[in-house]
Parts: structure tokens; C-alpha cells; sequence
């Protein structure tokens, strides 16, 4: 098991590492919300998750793209506008999808992929499949009115879905006791009767208590569960560069979450060999995305009409 | 086509025989489900397909077009019901950064066959924000299909094409209509975008009558008949796609045309209308236009305000006399009281 969540962690930082190299050359089109520092939520989730489960994400999604399954080489392609991009060059890194594992979009705008997972859900509930859903989203999706009311619906409907609020304090530069007037982001999720926890940083954590509530829902307990996922953002907002000189947040403050980096700590629990084997795997897996992305052509002009409507 | 039915009938009747037909049909919206069952339109629906496939929501209308969103992504093809287009409003982000786009921006990975039913209001009192008409709105946004049915023969139609759809339709209703009635086939058929109606033919002048204005064009044409001139009726249907050729081709013929539109004119369906015809025309064939819609101002409730804030069949009359004419005449046609209950009929 530790093996699995290694790789997936160190793929993901791995691959927003290279993002951050090529990034001064151009080559990739696209604003980059970087996940580094956040990987252990996607990862404690989506390895709890079957190939027919559903994730919807935000625009910072690079982690939950990757760990739920979507094509790397799609994924760089799409970050450098090509034709082989998971969306031929239409969706950037901000609306990654891939359908077939189940990455079901992204938006750029905070909190509105909410209640397409409760629609999601809704229909796999009417069809009594037993796959779940997750919604992805931040501390400042737990800011729009949306959220409340995707929240009020799916508890309502018990649907088959979990909410993991991904809370790293910072909606842009803004911190959470600016926009809210107390940290409470679980506790609100159970005033409408739905079971609801906060995790710290911990990747086993996460996992096993997203793992438990998958496995009520498959065994027909009413949803909706919620989890609150302490994490932190050690990137910028957007782009690829650090912040701290910004002012809005300090060093010192990044410090314990970055001494507690979950990718280092997985890396400790094998065995050298192991981990050599799965680093190297995931470097060429790496090298072979990036080297495709390059290779490939433009959309056609004609691309510009295609995909409108049927 | 013997059978009468009102525009009511037509929309329950289509909803319930394509949710009959596929299963993956689900209808949703505030009160869809309760005792005036949305004017009739969802009459039944509830009881016969159980409140899993119909049901009344949470006063939720953004987080509602998400949860249709999720749904269609999923396979089912919603229709979500809003008794006031005013309230899409609160839908705009899902309807426009959605909606619209999932299929563009997600590579054609995905798409979304979606309803959005709303009705636009008028008369007794109904004000500020029960009457607003947006559909211009949703023209202006690619990705969006618009269909504003006038008469319950494509009432039905379009509401079934609309739901066999892959794409989103919004599909717009204007509550004067609801009381119409005409002939309406029982079988299942379609009205497919991008062909206009000629209502009546003529050779003066072009009426295009948007929506419930299609019905003030009718009257207005039986007016302009008694002052001498042929006035020929166009009713879009669908606003998007919009078949502008039909109505250019009418506008080659009489050289004048007239967009009354049951909105505001600013950046409005008119506005695009004529725009679409004169490009088409121009060079070609001297035209002189007129838009005619909303005064531009709030609705106002008292009804010595709200009769001037619309065009009615004598002001649009009147319009059009002086199109034909090339200049204002002051004529305005003494109302008539046998254009009152000005009926659908066939055949189509």
C-alpha cells in the first residue's frame, strides 16, 4: 500500500517540479495553480476510490487529475496547448478532464463544481449503482453560497457523495479569519446532519477515513459524508515561484507544514530499493510525458468550430 | 389535425410522452410537484413517474443547474423548471461558465443534454421582476440554444427536440401564451431549430414577432390589412441557432422589416435580428428597419404605465405603416374588439 501512495505523491510533485523547470521557456499556455504541498489529500482519497468513481475539482486540480487516474501525457499535452491534450488545448490546466478515469471537469470559478458532484451522485443514486462521488474543493469554496446549498441538497437526497474541503487557509492572499468569522468549516457541514470530520495533514489519515465512509456508501448507508483536509499551499497562488516575500504569510508559518511533507515521509516508510525503482519508473513515465507534449502538433485552425454541439 | 389543445396541454403532454419514452428523462424545479403543478404544465407528472424522476426542489436555483449539470454529465437528461425566468438570474454562473461551455472547454469529452424551462410574465401587476424577458441574454452566449415558442403546436416541438437534444436548451415560455390554444398532434414529433415560421404571407412588410409579440404581430397584420397594406408574419421560434435566411429572404421580397421583440431593445434579439437581415441584404436591396420591444425602463405594475411599456398590435401597426409609407403618418387603427382572442391555427 505504501508503495501505491508513494508513487502517486511523488508523481504529482514530480510533475509540478518539471512544470515549474519549463515554465520560464513558455512552452506551457496555461496559469498554474501548482497542488505542491496539497498532494496528500488527493492522493489519501483517490486511493480509496474505484476506477468507476467520480471526482469533480477546482482549478487547482493538477493533484486530483493525476492521483484519480488521468493520462499524464494528456495532462502536459493539454498544459502546452496541443493537440494530444486531454481537452486538444480547449481546457488548460485550470478544466483537466478525463472522463474515461473519471475526472469529470474542473472550474475556475471558486465552488461551482459542488453541486455538479450532488447531480452526479443523484444520478447514481436513481440507477442504484454503487460508485460514489467527490467534490473537491477549498477553503474558499466554503465561502460561496453554493456550497450551502449543494450541502442542503445533498443531505436532503442522502446521496451518495463526500465533500473533501481541501483547507489551506488562503483564498489567493487572503486568509480564512478575513473571509469567515470562525474556523469551523466541518462543524457547519453537520448543522445539516451530515457526519463530518477535520484531518490533519496525513496522508494514512486521510485515507483511511475517507476509506471508511466509501465503504458505507457502497454498502448503502445515506450519504453525504464530509471531511475538512488541513493542508497548505507552498507555491504561489498561481504561477510557479514562492510568495513569502509578499508579506501576506510568512516563512515561519509554512515551516511545520513543510517539515510534515507527506511525499518525504511515504518516502521513509520503504524500502530503498523500493523506492528508487518506483522514482525512477515515475522520471521516465515523466521525461516521456513532457518529450510528447514537445513533440506534438497544434490544433488545426479548424479546431477553433469543432466541439460547440453535437 | 383535428385536436385542440392549449399550450399548457402541449408542454405536459410532451414532457410526459418523452419521459414515457426514456427513462433517463427527469423533471425538477420549485413546486413542479405541488397542488397548481407549475400552471398544469407539470399536472401529473409526479404521481405517474414517482418522486425519485419529478420532484420540487430547495430554493437553490444555482446549486439546482449544478445539480442538473452533475446529472446530465452522469447520463440523465434533466429539465429544470423556473416559474419566472427572473430567477435564472441566480442560475448565471452554471447556465453561462457551464453549461454553455463543457463541451467546448472539455475537449467534446463530455456534454450536456439539459433543459431549462422559464416563463416570462406580463399583466396584472406582475412588475419589476416578474416580467422580465432574457432571452437575448442567452442568444449572446455560444453553447446556449434558445427556444421561445409561440403557438402549442410548437409549444410541443420544440420541447421535444429540446429534450432529445445533446446540448442545453433554454427553452422560454411567456405565461399569456400558456392560455392559447391550437391544433396539436397526439404523436410525438419535433421542431428543430434553425427554421423560421411564415405565419401569413404578404409582400409589404416583414412583422417578426418574438415570442408572446407574435401574437400582437398577428393582430397588427389584420389592422394593417384594413388600412391597405400586406403585411407578412414571421415567428423565429428558435432564437439560437437563428434562421435569419428565412427572414432576410421575406425582407428581399418587401424591403421593410419590423423586429417586435417581448424584451428591451438595447444589445436585444431585435437588435440581432435586423443586424443578421441588413448584413445579409446590404448592396443587394434597400431596406429600412424598425426594432420595437420594451420601453427601456423597469416594468412598471400599474397598468396606465405597463400598457405603454409594451408594443401592442396597433402601436406595432402603426410602426409599420409608416415603414411602408417611408415617413410618419400618424395613423394609429382604432381598436377592434373581434382581434381580441386571435387563436393558433393550423395547418403548419
Amino acid at each position: 500500500m505504501h508503495d501505491r501512495f508513494y508513487r502517486s505523491l511523488y508523481r504529482i510533485r514530480r510533475v509540478e517540479e518539471e512544470i515549474i523547470r519549463v515554465y520560464p521557456t513558455d512552452k506551457i499556455k496555461s496559469p498554474v495553480h501548482l497542488s505542491i504541498g496539497q498532494e496528500a489529500v488527493s492522493v489519501g482519497v483517490c486511493e480509496a476510490l474505484r476506477a468507476d468513481d467520480v471526482v469533480f475539482g477546482s482549478y487547482r486540480s493538477h493533484a486530483v487529475y493525476l492521483a484519480k487516474g488521468g493520462d499524464l501525457k494528456k495532462m502536459i499535452a493539454e498544459l502546452y496547448g496541443k493537440a494530444t491534450g486531454c481537452a486538444k488545448g480547449k481546457a488548460g490546466s485550470m478544466h483537466l478532464v478525463d472522463a474515461a478515469h473519471g475526472v469529470m471537469g474542473a472550474s475556475a470559478v471558486v465552488g461551482t463544481t459542488i453541486p455538479h458532484a450532488a447531480g452526479y451522485a443523484y444520478a447514481l443514486k436513481l440507477r442504484r449503482k454503487d460508485s460514489v462521488v467527490v467534490s473537491f474543493f477549498g477553503d474558499g469554496g466554503a465561502d460561496e453560497g453554493v456550497f450551502y446549498e449543494s450541502l442542503n441538497f445533498a443531505a436532503l437526497k442522502k446521496l451518495p457523495m463526500i465533500f473533501i474541503c481541501e483547507n489551506n487557509s488562503y483564498a489567493i492572499h487572503t486568509h480564512q479569519l478575513c473571509r469567515q468569522p470562525t474556523a469551523n468549516i466541518a462543524e457547519r457541514a453537520r448543522v445539516f446532519g451530515v457526519p463530518a470530520e477535520r484531518i490533519e495533514d496525513d496522508v494514512l489519515r486521510v485515507h483511511e477515513r475517507v476509506g471508511a465512509a466509501v465503504k458505507a456508501l457502497r454498502a448503502g448507508e445515506p450519504g453525504p459524508f464530509f471531511f475538512e483536509c488541513l493542508t497548505y499551499r507552498w507555491k504561489e497562488h498561481v504561477g510557479p515561484n514562492d510568495d513569502f516575500h509578499l508579506g501576506y504569510r510568512t516563512r515561519e508559518e509554512a515551516d511545520p507544514w513543510m517539515k510534515n511533507d507527506q511525499v518525504k515521509r511515504l518516502a521513509g516508510l520503504l524500502e530503498a530499493d523500493q523506492r528508487r525503482r518506483i522514482e525512477s519508473e515515475v522520471e521516465a513515465e515523466i521525461q516521456a510525458a513532457f518529450a510528447f507534449a514537445e513533440e506534438s502538433p497544434f490544433p488545426d485552425g479548424s479546431e477553433l468550430f469543432t466541439d460547440m454541439f453535437k | 389535425m383535428d385536436r385542440t389543445i392549449s399550450y399548457v396541454e402541449a408542454v405536459r403532454e410532451a414532457t410526459d410522452q418523452e419521459m414515457e419514452r426514456d427513462a433517463s428523462v427527469i423533471l425538477f424545479g420549485l413546486d413542479v410537484d405541488d397542488p397548481k403543478a407549475i400552471q398544469g404544465t407539470t399536472r401529473g407528472l409526479a404521481q405517474k413517474y414517482g418522486p425519485e424522476r419529478v420532484f420540487g426542489t430547495p430554493l437553490s436555483e444555482d446549486a439546482m443547474t449544478g445539480v442538473a449539470i452533475g446529472m446530465s454529465l452522469a447520463g440523465l437528461r434533466p429539465i429544470h423548471v423556473h416559474i419566472r425566468m427572473d430567477f435564472l438570474m441566480l442560475a448565471m454562473n452554471q447556465l453561462i461558465n457551464i453549461a454553455a461551455k463543457s463541451r467546448y472547454m472539455y475537449g467534446g469529452q463530455v456534454h450536456l443534454p439539459l433543459v431549462v424551462r422559464s416563463m416570462i410574465g406580463k399583466s396584472w401587476g406582475q412588475g419589476a421582476q416578474h416580467s422580465q424577458a432574457l432571452h437575448s441574454f442567452f442568444m449572446h452566449v455560444p453553447g446556449l440554444k434558445v427556444a421561445a415558442p409561440t403557438t402549442p403546436y410548437d409549444a410541443k416541438g420544440c420541447l421535444i427536440e429540446a429534450i432529445r437534444d445533446d446540448d442545453p436548451v433554454m427553452y422560454v415560455e411567456h405565461r399569456i401564451l400558456h392560455f392559447q390554444k391550437g391544433p396539436v398532434p397526439e404523436p410525438t414529433y419535433t421542431v428543430p431549430p434553425g427554421k423560421a415560421r411564415i405565419t401569413v404571407k404578404g409582400k409589404d412588410v416583414t412583422l417578426v414577432g418574438i415570442s408572446y409579440m407574435q401574437v400582437e404581430c398577428l393582430r397588427a397584420q389584420r389592422y394593417l390589412e384594413s388600412g391597405g397594406i400586406q403585411a407578412e408574419v414571421i415567428d423565429p421560434i428558435w432564437l439560437s441557432p437563428l434562421d435569419g435566411e428565412t427572414i432576410a429572404e421575406s425582407v428581399r421580397k418587401t424591403g421593410r422589416l419590423c423586429v417586435v421583440d417581448n424584451g428591451w431593445m438595447t444589445c436585444g434579439a431585435a437588435a440581432e435580428i435586423v443586424a443578421q437581415v441588413t448584413e445579409r441584404l446590404q448592396g443587394a436591396r434597400e431596406v429600412r428597419v424598425r426594432r420595437m420591444g420594451f420601453a427601456p425602463v423597469t416594468c412598471p405594475p400599474t397598468p396606465s404605465l405597463e400598457n405603454l411599456f409594451y408594443p401592442n398590435a396597433r402601436t406595432i401597426a402603426s410602426a409599420a405603416y409608416d415603414l411602408v409609407k417611408g415617413s410618419a403618418q400618424g395613423w394609429l387603427p382604432e381598436e377592434r374588439t373581434d382581434l381580441r382572442e386571435i387563436e393558433f391555427r393550423g395547418p403548419f
